[in-house]
């Protein structure tokens, strides 16, 4: 617990002094830390360079040094061959990644956002996730889909939504979905190694954000599994299931939930698919009351699915019935004050958590 | 519906009723509509000593400097009553009068014209466009003709087509058995392009289809038995009962796919090619010049994905050629019905690389346009778009009952099957005789019984294979209640799917 508190007071600190610098190491502190950019991009450099078959395409992922800066410095370092800058053709390239996987070649597609993957869905799904499956074993793919997904701030209907539950519900993918540094590189790591097509679900808003990072999670052969969620915060009142920008809610929540007593134990799921059921399963058991909590619509969601799940495998533990935050289920508005109202915030996750605690009179979901 | 008008006796088949009905006469067998500057003048070094002729672009005289727009005009030009199947070699209509090479090249100005003798220009001189029908009728003529194909490779042609036939015939009389479910599309009539094509492959090529798979899967190597049982939804199938009609893969003879999906192949046979140019640049293995070829049809020509690859196959120079299989018909929407512009070959040029139309019925001369698409691609010049007039002789598939087409269309093409015009070829030209292609008829037969035989006694996949392949890595499928990978779990597999 206190761990998480010196680390929100540090990230708080460093976000104001954010210095220009891509690679954040030279505090003079004993821990260092590394914004989520630079840990995508020393990641996808160190598995660059340890393989030769990695390749980067995307739009302006080359010359533009990458939409979001993701890629900065890669084309310099490899060259045109290796980091293409592809035309505005998401199904096409997307395809064609996938058909260097079935020969080998281990590409990695960024997608501006994930909303642009809508384009190349097909490709996604009818090309690399079963293939491996339609062709018995013969054609893997092991491709690496990853872009920015979910709520950025006053994009709109059209470059808001979280696609988690959509590319989750598809057997043959594997869905990843970081929160820290850490997550970023150890997942991103995990990601582009593996055999199989994986879906890289980043968040916009958490590039610029500043995590400690360990010197294990700095070495090159770092690597997270995938399938494992992290207890980012060990609690006994109540379990709440986070992924991606939700984890930050979740953490601030539980520290204004302490102040009441509620003692809330946070998970950052990590891996939508697969989820890593037997976790999440154990800390209800272990505190017999569940909030979910995510940025996406909330019909068919990553929280139903868990809810699902804990009443299948943990039904007799809940003391209370399993509370899903989501986003509103409407487009995501542009103003300022609606877009707030459309996707959950702090209170939204501390008022259900004292739903599930029985510490107040239920109201419907205000978001 | 268009495509006649060559001969006279089939100008009826020309829609004279119906004037919405665009009558696209006559697409040159052999039309090289090109944008390449240096084609004009390096037409005869990629080209076999067989011809004299190039059959590279028809560009007028002067063309030069305005390549783009005479590629045009030539390939307005092209839709002149040009005669595909003219030669007795490989052609089976009647002979037909038409267009002797010597004639004057016109421009534009002329209009189409339907089962019109009018001649399409062939100038020589600055490169022209020649019906591989003509040169062999040329050729022919000549004391001691040079034959296109040699008693090897004719037999081989021929064998590979008659496969494709048999086979095709036995899977819609497993069909009607119910052995055969699901959606099954039949290649019958098309085999030309298929043979034409991938029989000049090395095996390290890749070919990537559509659902009409079966027979590029037997053309590419695939044995019939894995075909056959993979159909039937056996565990020795070529992709172990998985994947089915639709779905062909095979590691070994580098067959990506069978997709479903309109245009899903294009994408994916452009990554394949992708992959040859990045492991001779990137991965340093010099030699590697593999190509790929992606099948598909006339339909998917108004499919975005088909242009988005053009545009970065050209763009990149990769080493494909794009077939369009036209067949003329999408399911039941005739292809000039939904095209604005229902000559594809044209589309080649808009994008930076060749485009050729040929006869798709006539193997020899797909054979031909294929050899230089291929040799092209290999050596990294670039991409390719051939459209192959074809057409299949059956429904869209076994399920379709096939009522909107003419009959006498079907007609029409039947009497330019592929298999009887080669048989006519090789007989008339000496390189085999009635008695050794009725011996490949009848081992063809034993093939295609033994693989259904094969099929038959194979067993079904057993209840484990339901979970198994849908991760290269199967800790994908997560951790188990226990704590473990549930892939680690010896029972995992005797489960159900739901995990």
């Amino acid at each position: 617990m206190l761990g998480v508190v010196r680390k929100k007071m540090l990230g708080q600190s460093l976000l104001k002094i954010r210095p220009a610098v891509s690679v954040l190491r030279s505090y003079s502190s004993s821990a260092k830390h590394m914004t989520v950019r630079d840990a995508l991009n020393s990641a996808l450099d160190e598995e660059m360079s340890a393989d030769q078959k990695v390749f980067l395409m995307g739009e302006e992922v080359g010359e533009y040094q990458g939409a979001y800066k993701i890629s900065k410095g890669l084309l310099e370092k490899y060259g045109p061959e290796r980091v293409l800058d592809t035309p505005i053709t998401e199904a096409g390239f997307a395809g064609i990644a996938v058909g260097a996987a079935y020969h080998g070649l281990k590409p990695v597609v960024e997608f501006m956002t994930f909303n642009f993957s809508m384009q190349a869905i097909d490709h996604i799904i009818n090309s690399a996730a079963k293939s491996n499956y339609m062709s018995a074993g013969q054609m893997s793919v092991p491709i690496v889909f990853r872009g920015p997904n979910g709520a950025a701030a006053g994009v709109g209907a059209q470059h808001s939504q979280c696609y988690a539950a959509w590319y989750a519900s598809c057997p043959g993918l594997k869905v990843l979905t970081p929160y820290s540094s850490e997550d970023a590189r150890g997942l991103l790591k995990a990601a582009i190694r593996d055999p199989d097509p994986v879906v890289f679900l980043e968040n916009e808003l958490l590039y610029g954000e500043s995590f400690s990072v360990s010197d294990e999670v700095l070495d090159s052969s770092f690597c997270l599994p995938i399938g494992k969620a992290k207890i980012e915060r060990v609690g006994r009142d109540v379990t709440i299931t986070a992924f991606s920008k939700m984890v930050g809610h979740a953490l601030k929540a539980a520290e204004i939930l302490e102040k009441d007593g509620i003692d809330a134990e946070v998970i950052n799921l990590r891996s939508i698919r697969p989820l890593d059921r037997s976790t999440i399963n154990a800390s209800v058991r272990k505190t017999n009351r569940l909030i979910t909590a995510e940025e996406g619509f909330p019909q068919h969601g990553v929280g139903a699915e868990i809810c699902a799940s804990v009443v299948e495998e943990s039904f007799a533990y809940l003391d209370a019935p399993v509370e899903r935050i989501a986003g509103a289920d409407v487009p995501m508005p542009y103003a300022a004050n609606l877009e707030r109202l459309a996707v959950p915030q702090v209170e939204d996750i501390v008022r259900a958590a004292k739903r599930a605690c029985y510490r107040s009179v239920p109201l419907a979901a205000a978001a | 519906m268009g495509r006649m008008g060559f001969s006279p006796k089939h100008a009826c088949l020309t829609d004279e009723k119906d004037p919405n009905r665009q009558k696209i006469t006559n697409l040159t067998s052999c039309l090289l509509v090109s944008c390449q500057l240096n084609l004009h003048c390096e037409v005869r070094p990629p080209f076999s000593s067989k011809f004299p002729l190039p059959f590279f672009p028809s560009l007028p005289i002067g063309t030069k400097a305005t390549k783009m727009s005479t590629a045009f005009s030539a390939a307005n030009f092209s839709t002149q009553s040009f005669p595909l199947n003219h030669t007795s070699t490989t052609s089976h209509d009647s002979p037909l009068v038409f267009a002797k090479p010597t004639s004057q090249f016109l421009r534009s100005t002329r209009k189409l014209r339907l089962s019109s003798s009018s001649k399409l220009n062939l100038n020589r001189r600055s490169g022209t466009v020649v019906a591989v029908s003509d040169v062999v009728k040329q050729k022919k003529s000549k004391s001691t003709p040079t034959l296109l194909i040699t008693k090897e490779e004719g037999l081989e042609l021929y064998e590979d087509m008659v496969l494709g036939r048999a086979f095709e015939d036995m899977c819609a009389q497993m069909y009607y058995r119910g052995k055969m479910f699901g959606f099954v599309h039949l290649y019958n009539g098309q085999e030309a392009v298929s043979t034409g094509f991938i029989k000049l492959l090395k095996q390290q090529d890749s070919v990537v289809s559509t659902y009409r798979d079966h027979v590029h899967a037997l053309s590419k190597g695939v044995p019939a038995r894995a075909v056959m049982s993979e159909l039937f939804g056996k565990t020795t199938g070529c992709c172990r009962g998985q994947g089915g009609s639709m779905h062909m893969f095979s590691r070994e003879h580098n067959l990506l796919g069978g997709f479903a999906f309109i245009g899903e192949g294009i994408p994916v046979a452009t990554g394949a090619a992708f992959t040859s140019k990045y492991k001779r640049e990137v991965l340093k293995e010099a030699d590697c010049d593999h190509v790929t070829l992606a099948f598909f049809g006339d339909g998917t020509c108004n499919n975005g994905q088909f242009f988005e690859c053009l545009n970065m196959a050209a763009l990149w120079k990769l080493p494909i050629v794009f077939v369009v299989e036209n067949n003329l018909w999408a399911i039941g929407m005739s292809h000039l019905r939904s095209t604005s512009d229902p000559q594809i070959y044209k589309k080649g040029p808009a994008f930076g690389m060749p485009g050729i139309h040929v006869d798709g019925m006539d193997v020899l001369k797909v054979r031909e346009v294929a050899k230089e698409a291929i040799g092209r691609a290999r050596r990294g010049e670039g991409p390719t778009l051939v459209e192959c007039e074809t057409y299949r002789f059956r429904g869209h598939s076994l399920a379709d009952p096939d009522e909107l087409r003419d009959p006498a269309e079907k007609a029409h093409y039947a009497a330019r099957d592929p298999i009887t015009a080669l048989k006519k070829y090789l007989t008339e030209n000496n390189l085999a005789s009635d008695a050794e292609l009725k011996a490949i008829d009848k081992k063809i037969d034993e093939v295609v019984e033994d693989a259904v035989e094969f099929a038959d006694e194979s067993p079904v996949p057993p209840r484990s294979q339901l979970l198994e392949n849908v991760f290269a890595d199967p800790k994908g499928f997560g951790i188990g209640p226990d704590g473990r990978y549930r892939c680690e779990d010896p029972k995992f597999t005797e489960g159900t799917a739901h995990v």
